[in-house]
């Protein structure tokens, strides 16, 4: 547990050293917020742009910001040195997974702001579910890349797959059947209820089989790169 | 404390070490001389356990590298050129990171940049620090937890000689504190001096070993005396009973300027055992 400390206390001391991982933290939140506050249409969804950037958030900044993390301490050669003082790396990607999915946690409860009161609990622990499935699929990322910029090229179109295809799906139903596999899009449906009453079987199954995706690919990882 | 029999390394069908001996008591100074790909670094990386080998016996503080518990290996203090600062971070900060991993005080960090003369710079971020000062900022970050073994990968490589003769204190303090240093270095000058035994290693095998003194004299094959006149000529006598004389007149004509003996450096026995000198691949 110590050395996870010292991994999760040497992240948020290079939070805001790291404008690239600072910007995808905070972008969205206050994107979310100026737009709730400045934009109101008629016939415009109820918190139609805090739901908007739910989802892109969960899809964009914990896979760039774990994806990016490793990368860099592998490119920079400071994971070795880490690894020389003893530190496992399960224990490293843990204190960078917790990390990354608490300072999301944050942006998500500084998000639920503009929902009710009876929402945010909803909300949060729905966005954490997704953060988990995407601090994992950034550290898969992270591991296999050899350096930031190939971590980079790898996450741009997992990005803008999770991120922008349930965006997309909201105005074409062909894009939306087809990205009922995507658990962003499954969290979409979720937060357009902000219940769980119409999230099917089926729903909980594609859910299910999508960490079970991001893990097996976590493992294949982990152990392809001897880290075990 | 470190002690190898026969060790040998292959990279596929490549062997890197073929069958390297030696053993370095505990407070001493081993250096280990040789070009670029003699096979330097991959011993290193074998002694500290972050690399495999194929035949022979490695012991490091009694037991095989890779047996020993991380524990153990915080006994370790490791300088290598590949190991990265966090560019971002400050001297400091880089330190309070290992700091906090291997529980040492953090007033600590300060005690040490002093040491390495970095205590101006504490709040500089390692970005923005000379090479010469990067490589002091890991050498504390080496030595910070006071480590039994020290391992330092060419410390000196590329720095100037201000810098350099900094980090030689520096070890030679941590030798007089009970450390083990093993060190690798291109820079023949710097294993003398700092060497109490060195091995020169060549295509994975050791060519010559022991005292760098001794090496030298071992290889003292022509034993001359060298002089600078003042009319501006040299002269060169052998090492004996017949020159005497004539060594001694010119020295009381007091013409001579210079007067030294013709031993071979560390580099012109290199370059006799092998063929190579040790900086030609640099």
């Amino acid at each position: 547990m110590h050395n996870i400390m010292v991994i999760i206390k040497k992240q948020i001391r290079d939070t805001f050293k790291n404008l690239t991982i600072l910007i995808q933290f905070v972008l969205f939140p206050l994107m979310s917020i100026i737009m709730e506050k400045m934009i109101k249409l008629d016939n415009m969804p109820e918190h139609f742009f805090t739901k908007l950037f739910a989802v892109m958030y969960i899809g964009m900044a914990p896979l760039m910001a774990a994806a990016s993390i490793i990368a860099e301490e592998k490119e920079k050669n400071t994971l070795r040195v880490l690894r020389m003082a003893d530190i496992k790396p399960w224990q490293y990607l843990a204190g960078t997974g917790i990390y990354v999915w608490t300072i999301c946690m944050v942006g998500a409860a500084v998000m639920s702001t503009e929902l009710d009161a009876s929402e945010r609990l909803f909300f949060t622990g729905v966005m954490g579910v997704g953060f988990l499935l995407s601090v994992v699929a950034g550290a898969c990322i992270g591991i296999f890349a050899k350096n930031q910029m190939k971590a980079t090229s790898l996450v741009m179109p997992c990005m803008m797959v999770l991120s922008f295809v349930p965006m997309f799906s909201q105005f074409n139903g062909k894009v939306k059947d087809a990205a009922v596999i995507l658990y962003t899009q499954q969290l979409r449906n979720i937060f357009d209820e902000m219940s769980l009453k119409a999230f099917s079987g089926t729903d909980a199954v594609i859910l299910g089989a999508n960490a079970l995706l991001c893990i097996l690919l976590f493992v294949l990882a982990f152990r392809k790169k001897g880290l075990e | 404390m470190i002690r190898c029999n026969g060790l040998k390394k292959r990279y596929g069908t490549h062997e890197v070490l073929k069958g390297i001996s030696f053993d370095i008591p505990a407070g001493h100074i081993f250096g280990l001389l040789g070009p670029s790909g003699a096979g330097k670094t991959t011993l290193i990386r074998i002694l500290t356990g972050q690399l495999s080998y194929e035949e022979g016996e490695v012991s490091v503080m009694g037991k095989r590298p890779e047996r020993l518990s991380g524990k153990e290996k915080k006994g370790f203090g490791i300088m290598m050129d590949s190991f990265g600062l966090y560019e971002r971070f400050s001297c400091e900060e880089n330190l309070a990171v290992f700091a906090d991993l291997y529980d040492v005080p953090r007033k600590r960090t300060g005690e040490i940049l002093k040491e390495v003369g970095l205590e101006e710079a504490a709040k500089r971020k390692a970005s923005d620090l000379s090479k010469g000062m990067r490589s002091r900022l890991q050498l504390a970050r080496a030595f910070m937890h006071t480590p039994e073994i020290i391992f330092l990968d060419e410390p000196t490589s590329g720095l100037d000689p201000q810098t350099m003769k900094a980090i030689h204190r520096i070890i030679l303090k941590k030798k007089e504190e009970g450390c083990t240093i093993f060190l690798t270095t291109h820079n023949m000058e710097e294993a003398a001096k700092l060497c109490d035994e060195i091995a020169l290693l060549n295509e994975g095998t050791f060519v010559e070993e022991g005292k760098p003194e001794e090496i030298c004299r071992r290889y003292d094959h022509h034993r001359r005396i060298k002089m600078h006149l003042s009319d501006g000529s040299d002269s060169e006598f052998d090492r004996d009973a017949d020159s005497a004389e004539q060594i001694y007149e010119l020295l009381m004509s007091g013409k001579v300027v210079t007067i030294h003996s013709t031993e071979p450096t560390l580099e012109t026995v290199f370059l006799e055992l092998t063929g190579r000198e040790l900086e030609e691949d640099r």
